[in-house]
């Protein structure tokens, strides 16, 4: 019972997402950008500060730990490589997800779920305005735009924070590592990071909406799907990357 | 007198408890219907099967002759901004200001440019008593003005119906009294058909016209103001003198429930 009418919620949110886009650009209904630009600030603008300081100091973790291995073998400089290759193609995407699913998922589930229990998604119903089209189609675009443009921020600074350590305690010429870099990381690996981060900001906006839209009863039940949104789309993610990696392994 | 709202053997379930049976009643256009009666007797259900929230297990309900349970989605919406509801809570949106608030219809529904919504939305503000309030976050504001803004939201669209759930609840007699004046003026002056869902004897006495009584998920009583004062059903004239229901429960029953032992 449970878990069937859960399934018809989750169907229900994933086809009007779908109606209020191809509304949006097929009969040209409009989409409120004042409410877009301020999920965008919310979601993506207020994220920089974490993603870039925990993506600095995973770069100087993947650099420490791969010197580790490669000065046996007196390959350092390829410290270089396999820091610039893991970043853009996997902890970039990941590491942002992981981040949004708890910033920004957590507070969709939690947002929506306090808009439920005081009746204002009712109130929405009442006044012939479309919950999912005010509330989700706002959020879906700003992750879409602001995850993979995260994403970047986390490859930068994930990159440069393995060059930071690279320069100061490996005693790396700061020139060459910056070369190797760039002959290593090649577009396609940016490309397809940044393609998963599209998806993981799909599944991310699914999972918290969906949360949210399921609290039916109080305000305990707002922290239980908050915390669900979570597990779940962190889950989701680390699934759905799995997949892709492989996916990439394979065709490109 | 015409019938705007018309219900017909309507029935729900919560599980397999069945919350309203049988339900039949009619609301007239331009009176004001006040539905009545004890906490868990369904009302706010049946409230919710009325602004089209709820499907019915079984039953119809007729807004002007037309069945709003086999509508399509469209015809839903269109009806939808013909009626106005101020939830119990007042529901207004935390992250807009009350103008915003009172605009949001106007602008979702209306092709107005933003210059004449604002002053729409100023005269609905003015028309409930809270002219130079938009400005204002809900959180800001008492118990009684969230109402207030409530109903001026509800109030946009010029709706011909409009629904209360339960307006006095959690006021004090004061600002609840000032609130059946509001309602009293909306129906006399726009000519507004009015549904209150309350318990409340004091505000049903100023405001209905017509009541009807549910009890346990039944039509207990239906008529005027005047005959449901003369009404000799024993639940209505329990709930008129404000008695408490009777514990007919002996000692040695009390202490079987306790034991669990039947």
């Amino acid at each position: 019972m449970d878990s069937s009418s859960g399934v018809k919620e989750l169907s229900k949110i994933i086809n009007e997402t779908y109606e209020s886009f191809s509304d949006f650009f097929v009969r040209r209904r409009k989409i409120s950008f004042k409410a877009v630009i301020s999920e965008i600030v919310k979601t993506g603008y207020e994220a920089i500060p974490i993603v870039a300081i925990i993506s600095l100091f995973v770069g100087i973790i993947m650099s420490l730990q791969s010197a580790y291995q490669l000065k046996r073998v007196g390959a350092l400089i390829y410290v270089a490589n396999l820091v610039g290759i893991s970043i853009t193609r996997e902890l970039g995407p990941i590491l942002t997800a992981i981040l949004v699913s708890g910033r920004s998922g957590s507070s969709f589930a939690a947002e929506i779920g306090s808009m439920k229990i005081s009746e204002e998604i009712d109130a929405l119903t009442t006044m012939g305005i479309n919950p999912v089209r005010f509330l989700i189609v706002p959020k879906f675009l700003a992750l879409l735009l602001m995850v993979p443009a995260l994403t970047l921020i986390s490859d930068f600074m994930g990159i440069l924070g393995g060059w930071l350590l690279a320069v100061t305690v490996l005693d790396i010429n700061a020139e060459s590592y910056y070369q190797q870099t760039i002959s290593a990381v090649l577009l396609k690996d940016i490309s397809t990071g940044l393609l998963k981060s599209g998806v993981f900001a799909v599944i991310i906006t699914l999972t918290g909406c969906y949360q949210g839209f399921r609290v039916s009863g109080g305000a305990e039940e707002v922290g239980r799907r908050t915390t669900a949104s979570v597990v779940a789309s962190i889950f989701l993610v680390i699934v759905t990357d799995c997949f892709f990696t492989a996916l990439f392994y394979y065709f490109t | 007198m015409k019938k705007i709202i018309e219900v017909k053997n309507l029935k729900t379930y919560y599980g397999d408890m069945e919350v309203l049976k049988n339900v039949t009643l009619d609301i007239y256009r331009g009176k004001n219907t006040v539905i009545l009666g004890g906490s868990g007797c369904g009302k706010s259900t049946l409230l919710k099967h009325l602004i089209g929230l709820l499907k019915p297990a079984e039953g119809k309900i007729l807004f002007e002759g037309k069945d709003i349970t086999k509508m399509s989605l469209e015809e839903i919406v269109s009806l939808r901004k013909r009626l106005g509801v101020l939830f119990q809570g007042a529901a207004l949106f935390n992250s807009m200001t009350i103008g915003e608030n009172v605009a949001l219809p106007l602008k979702e529904h209306t092709k107005l440019d933003d210059s004449t919504i604002t002053i729409i939305s100023r005269m609905k503000l003015d028309q409930v008593g809270l002219a130079g309030f938009e400005d204002y976050y809900p959180s800001q504001l008492s118990g009684g003005m969230k109402k207030r803004a409530g109903l001026a939201r509800a109030m946009a669209m010029d709706p011909e119906i409009l629904f209360f759930d339960e307006p006095s609840a959690g006021l004090d007699p004061i600002t609840a009294s000032g609130l059946d004046d509001l309602i009293l003026k909306l129906n006399k002056i726009f000519k507004v058909t009015i549904v209150v869902v309350t318990h409340e004897l004091p505000s049903m006495n100023k405001i209905a016209d017509n009541v009807i009584m549910l009890d346990k998920g039944k039509v207990i009583f239906c008529g005027n103001l005047e005959e449901f004062k003369g009404c000799n059903n024993e639940k209505v004239r329990q709930f008129i003198e404000r008695r408490a229901d009777e514990d007919n429960q002996s000692h040695e029953e009390y202490f079987k429930t306790l034991i669990k032992e039947n």
